[in-house]
């Protein structure tokens, strides 16, 4: 018991610093990798409390792509410039009460979600679902998720290929110009296409129409 | 005290698993060299030792002694990190390689996801030592592999669920047992192919070499280091290389199973026919490199893209008809 308490201490300890240092930390990339560590500590978190599936499935997900992503595009930022912008900007101001208003409804769903876990244990049926220890973790999220939860799955699927879409949409233009490449008929091109035998006459040259 | 034992206990193991890990990739360095001359009616290191077998020993001696230079412009915390996550990655990857029903590190339920997901992370100690060195090869090339490596994983994770769609487990003694009647090679074998491929554009060996391509890039994310770095670097990188190859060999090639299981071949050892099924795969790796030219990088996104990927979704649909239809899927 006392390794495993080391154990939860260390990760959730490191989640929270790394979280702590996404926003604080002054340099963009820096922060982003605060937020890998922070993605980690937490998959580890999950597996500790032997949901191994969704931890490993955190680290995929979250960590193998979406933070790649992420640092992609954060990469391209001119850093040097970017630092302490944030603070120093006079406008920063502006951004103020939509964020305290944003984090006051995450605080109040926290406080929901922990509030009804304590003081209500009945509402979350627990010992139906995921705590079975003779059944593994991902065969019961998986009944549970393809019988009673499908139609929320799929709607779920479903918003995130409109959102994909959408956004292939508004980025997407039409750009005039461009040379484009048909493999099949690069491929397929034979040599009476390609070559032409001309009888050369002296003196007076070939001409080639181009 | 009982504590203390479990703990030597296990850092035994590890020692015991790592070592022969680390000595064999430096092996392979050496065989993937002498392949590749062999190809191309050369030599090859063949002067250190018996046959040039000490060659890789030689260079990481050198490497050793080499200074390391860190760039004055660099971000020098991130810039020393890269290597190290680099190497960790590729080496915690073998704890759960099952090298017999018995002899694995640890025989955890989402063997396979935690395989795919290591390997997934493996993209950051590119990208960091690309970005950290501050300088414009090593970024592109950083940029390229992350591009590339994220588009082939999402390949390798559909190959993967065909597999999965097979086996009925995420465990990997599991996916090991289920092929006892018939390696998964012959009834998926175009996903084997797929995965080959996409195992080549995932460890950023030719011809999809695009992040080091030297004729390009100098050498890619690598450019800026020296010494020792550099030689995590490269020892991280072949580790994978052999971990793809086990990871290939688990999948399809049914990892510590004998092919017949008949008198004389049942008397070799599991571990045995899993080293010589994962050096079967690494010279197919080795060979690749020696007769294919590099791919552009405009054709290795459109095949990573439009042909691996909804090729492998319609197999994967393929597959799962099939079970279903033929009442074969595997329930327990």
């Amino acid at each position: 018991m006392i390794a495993h308490a080391i154990f939860f201490y260390t990760f959730s300890i490191i989640a929270v610093v790394s979280a702590i240092m996404v926003t604080a930390s002054k340099n963009t990339v820096h922060s982003v990798f605060f937020l890998i560590l922070d993605f980690i500590s937490i998959s580890c978190l999950f597996i500790m409390i032997g949901a191994e599936f969704l931890g490993m499935i955190m680290l995929i997900v979250y960590v193998g792509a979406v933070a790649v992503l992420f640092l992609f595009v954060v990469m391209m930022l001119n850093v040097a410039q970017q630092k302490n912008q944030w603070f120093a900007a006079k406008d920063s101001s502006k951004h103020i009460p939509i964020g305290l208003v944003i984090s006051t409804l995450i605080f109040v769903e926290i406080i929901i979600v922990i509030g009804g876990w304590k003081y209500k244990p009945d509402l979350f049926d627990v010992n139906n679902s995921l705590s079975q220890t003779s059944v593994s973790n991902t065969h019961s999220l998986g009944q549970v998720l393809y019988t009673d939860y499908i139609h929320v799955f799929q709607i779920s699927g479903m918003i995130l290929l409109v959102a994909m879409v959408g956004a292939i949409v508004l980025t997407f233009r039409q750009r005039s110009g461009v040379k484009r490449q048909s493999y099949i008929r690069q491929i397929s091109r034979e040599r009476n296409e390609g070559v032409e035998v001309l009888e050369v006459q002296s003196n007076k040259g070939v001409k080639i129409d181009d | 005290m009982e504590y203390l034992n479990i703990v030597f206990d296990e850092v035994y193991k590890i020692l015991f698993l790592l070592v022969p890990v680390l000595v064999s990739v430096a092996m392979i360095v050496w065989l993937d060299r002498r392949i590749w001359a062999f190809v191309q009616k050369r030599q090859g290191p063949n002067v250190v030792g018996p046959f040039g077998l000490l060659q890789s020993l030689a260079d990481a001696l050198k490497y050793i002694f080499k200074e390391m230079i860190i760039p004055s412009s660099s971000n020098k915390v991130i810039f020393i990190l890269a290597p190290i996550v680099t190497m960790t990655l590729a080496l915690i990857a073998w704890a759960v390689i099952p090298f017999s029903a018995t002899q694995v590190l640890a025989d955890i339920n989402v063997g396979i996801l935690y395989l795919f997901a290591v390997s997934s992370l493996g993209v950051y100690g590119i990208i960091m030592g690309g970005w950290a060195s501050n300088s414009k090869y090593p970024f592109l090339g950083a940029i390229r592999s992350a591009a590339q490596m994220v588009s082939y994983e999402v390949s390798i994770g559909v190959i993967i669920i065909n597999v999965l769609l097979c086996v009925g487990s995420l465990n990997l003694n599991d996916i090991v047992i289920a092929q006892q009647n018939v390696w998964f090679v012959i009834p998926l074998f175009p996903m084997f192919v797929i995965f080959f491929i996409s195992a080549l554009a995932e460890t950023n060996r030719p011809p999809f070499d695009l992040p080091e391509a030297e004729a390009e890039l100098v050498a890619g994310y690598q450019t800026e280091y020296s010494g020792m770095m550099y030689a995590m670097f490269w020892l991280g990188e072949y580790a994978n290389i052999l971990l793809m190859c086990a990871m290939g060999a688990i999948l399809f090639l049914g990892g510590w199973l004998s092919p017949i299981e008949l008198y004389p071949f049942t008397l070799i050892p599991g571990p045995i026919w899993f080293i010589f099924k994962i050096l079967l795969l690494f010279f197919l790796f080795a060979l690749v490199k020696a007769i294919v030219p590099r791919y552009r990088y405009d054709q290795l996104m459109r095949l990573g893209w439009k042909v691996f990927l909804p090729f492998s979704l319609i197999w994967v649909v393929l597959t799962a008809s099939y079970l279903f239809y033929f009442n074969l899927l595997p329930v327990n």
